[in-house]
Formats: C-alpha cells, structure tokens, sequence
C-alpha cells in the first residue's frame, strides 16, 4: 500500500522534523519520484544490483531444515548478497539517487556497522565521501565492522551522547543534516525517519519479495502460505512484504527481538512491547515510559536494537495485514544453531529472528491449512559478523 | 496572558531559554526567577527530552541530567506556575512527543492552567499540527513554529500564517549552541518572514552576549538566548545566569 503523498500509512509516519530539513525533505521526495520514473535510473540501479551486488538472491528450498520443521521452508537468501545483507540493495538506490542530485557528501548512522559497512561500500562505488556515526558503545562491541568501513574509505565518528548507541547515531546524523544539507545526503539505513525515507527505502529492498514471490511460483507452483522476517526498523521485512500485501492468502509475519522476553521489559519489540508516539521524524510504534521519553532497547541481535520502527509496519500492524510477534535471545540461538547444522548455513542472528519465529507458527499453519505449510524466511543477512557473541553464547570460545 | 504583551515596549524583546529540572527542578525554577528578575521579556521554558534532535552539546547535556534526575513532564508546569504572575510571558519548548504522550489537549489545558501562554514546537511543523492547532485554540495559547533559512516562500507563508504570538527564526542552519558570530542567513530571513506576516520575529540560535543581542535587535523583533543561558547556569549558577541576563540586557535600548 502507498502513503498519501505527505507520507502518512493512515494515522502513521508522516515528517516530524525540524523546518531546517523540510526543503531537503521536499528535493529528495521530488528526485526520488523522478528517478523511479525515469528508465534510465531503472535499468541503472538493476546493473548494479545484478552485477554487483549479485541479486536475484537464490529462494533455496531448505529440504533438512523442513523434515525437522514440519513444513516446507524456502529460504531468501540475501545472506549471499555483496556486503552479506539485503542492505546493500538500499545504499545502492540511495547512492545512486545522491549523485543524481548533484550531492557529493552521505552520512549515515550504524548500530552493528551493516549499514555502516554496506553504506562505506556504495561510497566507494560510487566516489562519495562518507561518514558514519556510530555510538561510541557500538564501536567498541563491532571493532572489526569500523575497521572495514576504514578501508572502505569512510570516516567514522563515534558518538558518545545519550546511550551511545543506535538511536544516538541517528540524533547526531540529523543534526549533520541540518548543517550540511546543501552538500549532503543522509542515507538512512531502514524504513524509518521522516517522508519519505519509509517509502523510498522500501521501494529500493521491495526486490527481494519481488523476486521471491516469482521464485516460490517456479519452485512449487503456487503463492507460499506465510513469509516471515525479522524486523528492527523493518527494511528487510517491508522488502519481503510488500510484493505479497495484496496477495490475501499470504500471511506475512515479523519478528521482533524479544531479548529477555517483553514481559521482562528488556527487549527491542516496539509494536508487540511498545505503543504509539513519534521518534526520528515519524509516527509510528516506539518504547517510551509513560512521559513519552524513549526507552533503551534491548537485544542479542545489534540490528533489531532499536526502540522504533518503520511507520508502515505500524499501519500493517494496526490494520492486521500483517503479525508481528516478539522472539526471545534464546529462541533467536536455537533457531541460529539448528540452521548451521541442517543446512551448513550461518545466519546473522537478526535472520535467526525470523527463522525461530516461523517454526513457531509452523503448527498453527498446518492445523489452518490441514496439510504442511509452504513458509519463506528472509535470510537476510550472514552470521560471520556475530561469530563474537555466538561464540561466547555457546562457549566455544576459550 | 498573550506573548504579544512583551512586544509592546517600543523596543526588541529579549527571550531566555533554561529547561526545567535542570540542575534540579527547584534550582530551574531559582534560575529562572533571575532571569526575569535580571531583564528578560519572555521566558522560554524547555521541557527535556531523551532525544533532542536540533539542540547541541550544552543543551543536550542539561536534558540528560535532567531526566537522569527524574524530571517529569509535570514539572513543566509546575515550574511555569512558580514564575507566573510576575508580568512575563512564559512559553514552553518542547519535542512533540512528550505532548502528544500526555494528551495534546490535556496539554494545552494544564500549560493554560499553570499560566503559561503558549508552547515553541521544535519538530512539530503545521503540516501535523491539527491537533495542536485546535487545543492551543480551545485554551487560547500561542503556537510558535520554527521558520529557516531553507525555507521556501510558499513554507513560510502558511508557516507564519499558523503562528500566533511570534514567529521564531532560527539563525543558522545548525542545532543550537552558541556561536563566534551570527549568521548572515538570519537578516534574510526576518526581512522574507516580514514580508508575509505582521507578527513579531524573534531570531535564536547561536546568541551568547550583549553585542550580538544589539546586532540582532537591529533588524529582529525578540532576541533569543538558550545555550549561554544553559552553559550559565552550568557553570556559574543563579548568579551566572543573573549576570548573562543583565549583559544581554545590555544590548537593547533601555
């Protein structure tokens, strides 16, 4: 489903910013619109995405992993993807538009340094200078991630207000934004952040459910019954999602990370733990104390560490096209280690998220539908980056 | 009491910001008392916020320990009553979500109610502003939105058309935080703000002492003073913030 054209998913998203940035806002919106008109940026951004970035990523029919699971488990795996995530699809489109409008600076905010690294890697690509801010606490736990961004050519800045963590890496980009909009682009990591980042980030990573809706057509001849993927701020999720939405036979669900379990309070689940308010410049589902102040988020998993979401998750949240349910650090690590040894895969612990929550839902389906149940599960990412803390999780590391 | 009040003095107004609960929520409403005491035409009252997206370093630092003290969003108006009746307006500033958390209108209703006259809404544009625009109306409050630099012509038209009481131009294009020198971009703006609107135009961001309060006075109708304020009281405390006050002071005509 599209926005009205200032933005809002019914009563979400929408530009909750300052003045400052609306007419950067307004020139991205208009570029945007242009670009994913013209031809010849299409056939452009799918060059890269083809040769570069190696997409279409494989549906892999997951044939050990669905004796195990009761059901038939295609897997996305955009953990194959350059840079090892679908993110890659979006710093494309985003870098690409950037030289479009003459800009020659992006900056971009990073919790793990995914979308740090994958933004470093377009940057390169393209011949943009790039700066990535990154909570000071973040750059100590991924050391590696902020060398490779390093190398990439990037300047990494760490930020050592609020948390120190993601959402203090998004205050400080806005605040760049405000004093360099000339000259720069912010390219956001998710479908989160004022109009009309949710839509455009979603138009660059609808790929994915694009090419999965065909592939699953190929593989079995019929629509799955489910997709399912993780969601911190929802890129990868609406990038499934979307192709599917008017397709009413297909469940679409998202999970959040449940850290220690919602009723814990510790845990990173906005629309399943959170409630309605405005955070980064959109309406949406946050974590919030009674006084509107935002929450810490919590999670094993670094990308689904954020107290916010996409506003368009929200609406499909609130209209109830689509599920999201929280899943716990433990059921993420089950799900993690079955994958390695069924398929020889490993999954970034984000990914694992999803994994863990569609062979929850595998019984529900199967009593539904009265046979086993077809499941897609974005892979949406690799796990070399969380060898650390699997490591540590399941002491291997001594 | 209507902001309009301070404007009425046959010379430019000089606002100052502190946000409540900062040091402590007694110590916010003590500093504040000096700066109405020390000069100031309009008190600005910041409400402090986990994630204060236009402020810079000393603002934010003040909102952190703030919080970390348990600031609530009560205490905004308890420290507005505290300051009331003394002959200055008073409004808030504030990031929308903390409103729209306690209700809009609930909002509206208790900021009237503890004598404040009207709210500066930092990330709130009239764009979404529909509830606020019929709350400040219903309890007869001032709504100041943010005017800049990038704004086109067709913006600061319907900007200033949803304003009442003043416009705020913010000066630079920057979070705030005192700076060396003002901007050039801010006689541009109030000059393009006063082409469409009679309202007054205060101009902030970046102002720290006497000199520049008289260069600005030279073409705004409010001079607006936050961070120094800040840093002030930070440093210096009540008296600090007493002599600030009185050197900004010193750059309006008596």
């Amino acid at each position: 489903m599209d926005p009205d054209e200032r933005g809002h998913f019914g009563p979400f998203g929408g530009r909750f910013v300052p003045e400052a940035l609306i007419a950067a806002l307004d020139e991205l919106d208009i570029h945007y619109r242009k670009a994913m008109a013209d031809p010849t940026f299409l056939s452009e951004f799918d060059r890269m995405l083809r040769q570069y970035a190696g997409t279409p990523s494989l549906l892999y029919d997951a044939t050990r992993l669905s004796e195990q699971a009761g059901a038939r488990i295609l897997l996305k795996r955009e953990d194959l993807n350059h840079t090892g995530a679908h993110k890659v699809r979006n710093v494309l489109g985003q870098a690409l538009l950037t030289k479009r409008m003459g800009k020659h600076r992006v900056i971009a905010e990073t919790g793990a340094g995914q979308h740090g690294v994958a933004s470093a890697t377009a940057a390169a690509y393209l011949d943009l200078e790039c700066i990535v801010y990154m909570g000071e606490l973040d750059t100590q736990r991924q050391a590696l991630n902020v060398a490779r961004m390093k190398m990439l050519g990037a300047t990494v800045i760490p930020v050592t207000n609020g948390s120190r963590t993601l959402k203090d890496a998004i205050n400080e980009a806005l605040r760049d934004w405000v004093t360099n909009v000339d000259s720069t682009h912010y390219l956001l990591g998710t479908v989160a952040g004022p109009h009309p980042f949710p839509v455009m980030v979603r138009d660059f990573v609808r790929g994915i459910g694009v090419e999965a809706r065909e592939q699953c057509h190929e593989l079995t001849g019929a629509l799955p019954d489910a997709v399912a993927a993780c969601v911190g701020g929802g890129s990868n999720a609406i990038g499934l999602f979307h192709a599917f939405i008017p397709d009413e036979t297909v469940r679409l669900y998202g999970f959040e990370g449940g850290g220690d379990g919602v009723e814990t309070g510790r845990h990173s689940a906005s629309l399943s733990g959170g409630s309605r308010g405005v955070l980064h410049g959109a309406r949406t589902f946050i974590m919030q104390d009674e006084d509107g102040q935002t929450i810490e988020s919590h999670s094993i998993s670094a990308g689904l560490d954020y107290p916010s979401v996409g506003p368009e998750h929200a609406w499909l949240h609130d209209q109830k096209r689509a599920v999201y349910e929280a899943v716990t650090d433990t059921e993420a690590m089950d799900a993690f280690a079955l994958l390695c040894r069924t398929e020889g895969i490993i999954p970034a612990l984000e990914s694992a998220h999803a994994l863990a929550g569609a062979l929850r839902i595998v019984p529900k389906l199967k009593a539904e539908l009265g046979r086993e149940p077809v499941i897609i599960v974005n892979l949406s990412g690799r796990g070399d980056k969380d060898m650390h803390t699997a490591g540590d999780y399941f002491g291997l590391l001594s | 009491m209507t902001t309009a009040k301070a404007f009425t003095k046959g010379r430019p107004a000089l606002v100052g910001y502190l946000p409540t609960g900062f040091p402590t929520v007694a110590g916010a409403k003590e500093a504040i008392a000096a700066m109405v005491a020390s000069g100031v035409d309009i008190v600005e009252v910041g409400l402090p916020y986990s994630d204060p997206v236009i402020d810079g370093p000393v603002i934010q630092r003040a909102s952190e320990q703030a919080l970390a003290n348990g600031v609530r969003t009560r205490d905004v108006f308890d420290t507005v009553a505290a300051v009331a009746g003394q002959g200055v307006p008073i409004v808030v500033m504030t990031y929308w979500n903390p409103v729209e958390r306690y209700g809009v209108d609930a909002f509206a209703r208790d900021l009237a109610n503890a004598g404040g006259s009207g709210l500066i809404t930092p990330d709130l544009i009239p764009d979404e502003a529909g509830e606020w625009l019929a709350a400040s109306d219903e309890h007869d409050l001032d709504r100041i939105f943010l005017v800049s630099p990038s704004s086109t012509d067709d913006r600061i038209a319907m900007t200033t058309s949803h304003c009442r009481g003043f416009v705020y131009a913010t000066a630079v294009m920057g979070v705030t935080g005192a700076r060396e020198s003002t901007s050039t971009a801010a006689p541009t703006l109030v000059s393009r703000v006063k082409g469409v609107t009679n309202l007054p135009v205060g101009v902030g961001l970046g102002v720290r002492n006497g000199a520049q309060v008289r260069e600005i006075a030279a073409y705004a109708d409010a001079v607006i003073v936050g961070s120094a304020l800040v840093s002030a009281l930070a440093e210096s405390g009540t008296a600090g913030v007493a002599a600030l006050t009185q050197e900004l002071r010193s750059g309006l005509p008596a």
